[in-house]
């Protein structure tokens, strides 16, 4: 089929083309040079910061998520829609500006005395605040098409809330919590607007492996990107691309096994 | 499962309070900090010649991404929901891949793809295409990050109405081309819509696989978010602020139209 | 309509029940509006039409009759041009349209779930197959509102699909096809997605519709009561092939298999013979050939009686009885009757 092909030169050129040349890059001296580029006490502290920061985010987005979520779809309240239409604000707000509201807030003149710049809690905010899309429009939907009778049977079963909860919600929006999660957490770790300016950039404190990566670029001249830049990008690609695809293979067995 | 009034209560009010303080605050505290000098002073801000210039170099980046992402992405959506080839897996997986991608990433993959050292460098060089520190690189990082937009939305759609509408168009003797432009096009328009909104407020606000690829000069090869940035580095905070004010406003804009554009998808 | 067949159908008692093979058809299509020849059609490993043959008489109105994957879905569809078949040729008046896309077959198709275009209104959606032709915008007007009479619509032109019923959506559907003064009507399960009374209701009209305009139909059905009801001819598939061919009457009387036999009506096994229950006539006495069963329940349908009977083996098998039967004979459970057939059987074990 004719659109096929044409689509796939299409992505081949925008999408794959450059990755490829990044994962070229990052082996142009051997797996030798790639390990000791991506191990460097900057490179592995920046990693580990990335991964930790994202992993609490991720975890506190799905119990945050699920909870705005339930609250959209279960509650009724003056004003719902307009917190509805609010969630969406962080995708629709540049990164760079994100970074400005929180330097506004936990900069040196804080309104609320908070100091949090150049440190690593103000990553984790950042990173809370451009994520809060994704569980919340994953499990959304899930929620809305639940099945209410089940809940009821459970209820008349002699199930407690808890019960219920554990046990027939969140088997149901499991797989779209999963998807949810996997999004946020890629998101997260490769997130580098919303951060350039709060977290101080610290090599081994508060430099993220983004930042690390752009840190290599300015080091150079001209645009010239090293097996250093390249090698961590590629992990930071890896470590997405993994992620994206285990939480997903897991949300469709879960799904499957939910449709038997 | 019913929940007492109380737990309710208390539900909506962590909800509510979370939404507040993580977003509530910090844009309230932007708009205050942006109008204490008054109304005028922002208005100058957002109106020197490089915010006129940063403004129409982000419209023209912007609608060209736009414009190539609805082509080949309605293209993309049908090729895979219409075609029963095998390897789509990995085409889905290209689609998606961009959401993986970091934007500091993309940057450095257009480097190396089309700066001076990179694999088209010397040849782009020769015949005097300047695509890395220029316009057409800043559009490639955008078309990057806003792919898997408009594919995403039209193509749930397109599975959702089936092909029995566009068989029938056939059996009354339209031809594919008279059947996508009558049948199938109005029958996604609402979905393609909102990925087309996606793709634009996605393309607003990026950031750092084009601060990679330009070299933000004032007036010539900044974007409104190049700008936010300079302004702050430049010590000129209350510039940075209506720069700032001035994307969210786009982008409230954009979050209208995409809640509008929701309901009416979801009549369909 | 245009094009009024004057042609009396062909079809009536001298339809052949078996086709296969008959390629001499394809010279006589003058007056066979639709002839299929050799059809064989693959998805993967499923073989959905087998050696397929069927001819259908001008002005005929066809049912093609089958359980699902029976492939009878499968054989519209490629008399549409929807399907492209892997072998054989399907020749439209007269004319082989074998590897003529559907655009060019001068065919009109009505789906299951009607198809509707849904950002048009009624207006549009009928007005869709001229417009493509390039008719003038007044003729085009004049056509639809003419069409919208017939069909019962009149006064629904600004309506969107959204707002009509699905009797009336589907009832848009036909008027669309008929817009393009098709050679051939095909319907794919027309009434399949409508409750029971609307369905009855669309069966007698579209018989109405079909002796008026006199075009050659096939309409896909799943349901035999539909097929006797509203077709001259009936074609019974299974498995990707023709079981049997001809009126409803041969179909039902004289079934050319168990699978006819069961498909077509309600059956019962008495002595290992299948039966119709409403041929089954049940005494008090000991007749000739009678077998002697026990009555197990007696269920009142109005009109009809079913009676549920037990042989001396233990096999159930129920025999259908009118009220004034039932009162002459006073049945109660636990009876001892006699019952035997008062019709042939169709024999089981007969090679088919």
């Amino acid at each position: 089929m004719l659109g096929l092909g044409v689509g796939s030169l299409w992505l081949s050129i925008i999408v794959l083309l450059p990755i490829a040349a990044v994962a070229a890059k990052s082996l142009d001296g051997g797996f030798g040079a790639f390990w000791d580029a991506v191990t460097t006490p900057a490179a592995r502290s920046a990693l580990g910061l990335t991964l930790v920061a994202s992993a609490i985010v991720a975890l506190v987005s799905a119990v945050t998520g699920t909870l705005i979520a339930w609250v959209l779809v279960r509650d009724e309240f003056p004003g719902k829609r307009l917190v509805n239409a609010l969630i969406d604000l962080p995708f629709a707000i540049p990164t760079i500006v994100a970074s400005i509201v929180l330097l506004t807030l936990y900069g040196s003149d804080s309104p609320l005395g908070l100091h949090l710049i150049a440190t690593r809690p103000i990553i984790v905010i950042a990173l809370l605040f451009v994520t809060l899309p994704f569980v919340v429009r994953s499990v959304q939907p899930v929620l809305m098409e639940a099945d209410r009778e089940a809940e009821q049977a459970a209820a008349t079963l002699g199930a407690s809330n808890l019960t219920i909860f554990r046990r027939i919600i969140l088997p149901t929006i499991g797989p779209a919590l999963l998807s949810g999660i996997g999004l946020a957490f890629a998101r997260a770790i490769g997130e580098y607007g919303s951060v350039v300016l709060v977290d101080g950039n610290i090599p081994q404190k508060t430099q993220v492996t983004s930042q690390y990566i752009q840190g290599r670029l300015e080091s150079n001249q001209d645009g010239v990107v090293d097996v250093g830049a390249a090698a961590n990008s590629i992990v930071l690609l890896l470590i997405a691309v993994v992620v994206l695809l285990a939480l997903r293979i897991a949300a469709s067995r879960g799904s499957r096994h939910h449709a038997r | 499962m019913r929940v007492s009034r109380r737990a309710q209560l208390s539900l909506r009010t962590l909800a509510l309070a979370y939404l507040f303080v993580l977003l509530i605050i910090p844009l309230g505290i932007i708009l205050y900090r942006t109008f204490e000098h008054g109304a005028s002073a922002v208005i100058d801000s957002v109106t020197t010649p490089a915010a006129v210039s940063a403004f129409w170099l982000t419209i023209e980046i912007v609608t060209i991404a736009v414009v190539l992402n609805t082509v080949f992405g309605v293209l993309l959506a049908i090729a895979l929901v219409r075609s029963r080839v095998r390897g789509k897996s990995i085409i889905q997986v290209l689609v998606d891949l961009p959401f993986a991608v970091s934007p500091v990433v993309v940057g450095v993959s257009l480097l190396l793809v089309y700066g001076n050292a990179g694999w088209f460098g010397t040849w782009l060089a020769e015949h005097g295409i300047k695509v890395i520190f220029s316009v057409p690189g800043m559009v490639l990082a955008t078309i990057f990050v806003t792919v898997p937009f408009v594919v995403r939305e039209v193509e749930p759609v397109l599975r959702e109405i089936g092909t029995e509408q566009e068989e029938a168009a056939a059996t009354l003797g339209a031809s594919r081309w008279q059947t996508f432009w009558r049948i199938t096009l109005p029958a996604i328009r609402w979905g393609l819509a909102y990925g087309v909104i996606l793709t634009i407020a996605r393309a607003l606000g990026e950031y750092g696989g084009v601060s990679l690829v330009s070299q933000s000069k004032p007036g010539e090869s900044q974007t409104l978010t190049l700008l936010v940035k300079s302004r702050y580095d430049n010590l000129d905070e209350a510039g940075a602020y209506a720069a700032a004010t001035l994307l969210m406003v786009i982008a409230v804009v954009a979050l209208i139209i995409m809640t509008v554009l929701d309901r009416k998808k979801s009549n369909v | 309509m245009s094009d009024p067949v004057t042609t009396e159908p062909t079809g009536g008692d001298a339809a052949p029940t078996e086709i296969t093979g008959d390629t001499s058809l394809i010279a006589d299509a003058g007056s066979h509006a639709i002839v299929v020849t050799g059809l064989n059609k693959h998805y993967g490993d499923y073989h959905a039409l087998r050696d397929v043959d069927i001819t259908i008489p001008n002005g005929s109105l066809t049912a093609l009759l089958g359980p699902s994957g029976s492939g009878k879905s499968t054989l519209l569809r490629a008399i549409a041009g929807l399907e492209v078949p892997d072998e054989g040729t399907v020749v439209i008046g007269g004319e082989d349209v074998t590897f003529i896309p559907p655009q060019r077959r001068e065919i009109g198709f009505v789906f299951q779930h009607y198809a509707a275009f849904k950002h048009m209104n009624v207006r549009d959606n009928v007005g869709f197959g001229p417009s493509i032709r390039k008719q003038p915008k007044s003729e085009i007007r004049e056509r639809v509102d003419e069409l919208l009479e017939i069909v019962g619509l009149a006064g629904y032109q600004e309506r969107y699909p959204s707002q009509l019923s699905g009797g009336q959506r589907q009832r848009m559907a036909l008027a669309r096809a008929l817009a393009v003064q098709p050679k051939v009507l095909l319907l794919d399960e027309p009434f399949g997605a409508l409750d029971a009374k609307v369905r009855e209701d669309l069966r007698a009209w579209l018989r109405r519709l079909q002796a008026e305009t006199g075009v050659t139909t096939v309409l896909v059905t799943h349901d035999q009561e539909e097929a006797l009801d509203v077709a001259d001819h009936i074609a019974v598939l299974n498995a990707g092939a023709i079981e049997q061919w001809g009126t409803p009457r041969e179909v039902y009387e004289t079934p050319a298999n168990e699978f006819v036999m069961t498909f077509l009506g309600p059956t019962a096994t008495l002595e290992g013979k299948l039966v119709r229950p409403h041929d089954l006539v049940l005494s008090l006495e000991q007749i000739e050939d009678a077998v002697p069963v026990t009555v197990v329940r007696v269920v009142h349908l109005g009109f009809e009686v079913r009676v549920e009977l037990e042989d001396r083996d233990g096999n159930q098998l129920s025999a259908q009885t009118t009220r004034g039967e039932a009162a002459r004979l006073d049945l109660d459970v636990g009876q001892a009757v006699f019952v035997r057939t008062g019709h042939p059987p169709f024999p089981v074990d007969a090679p088919a």
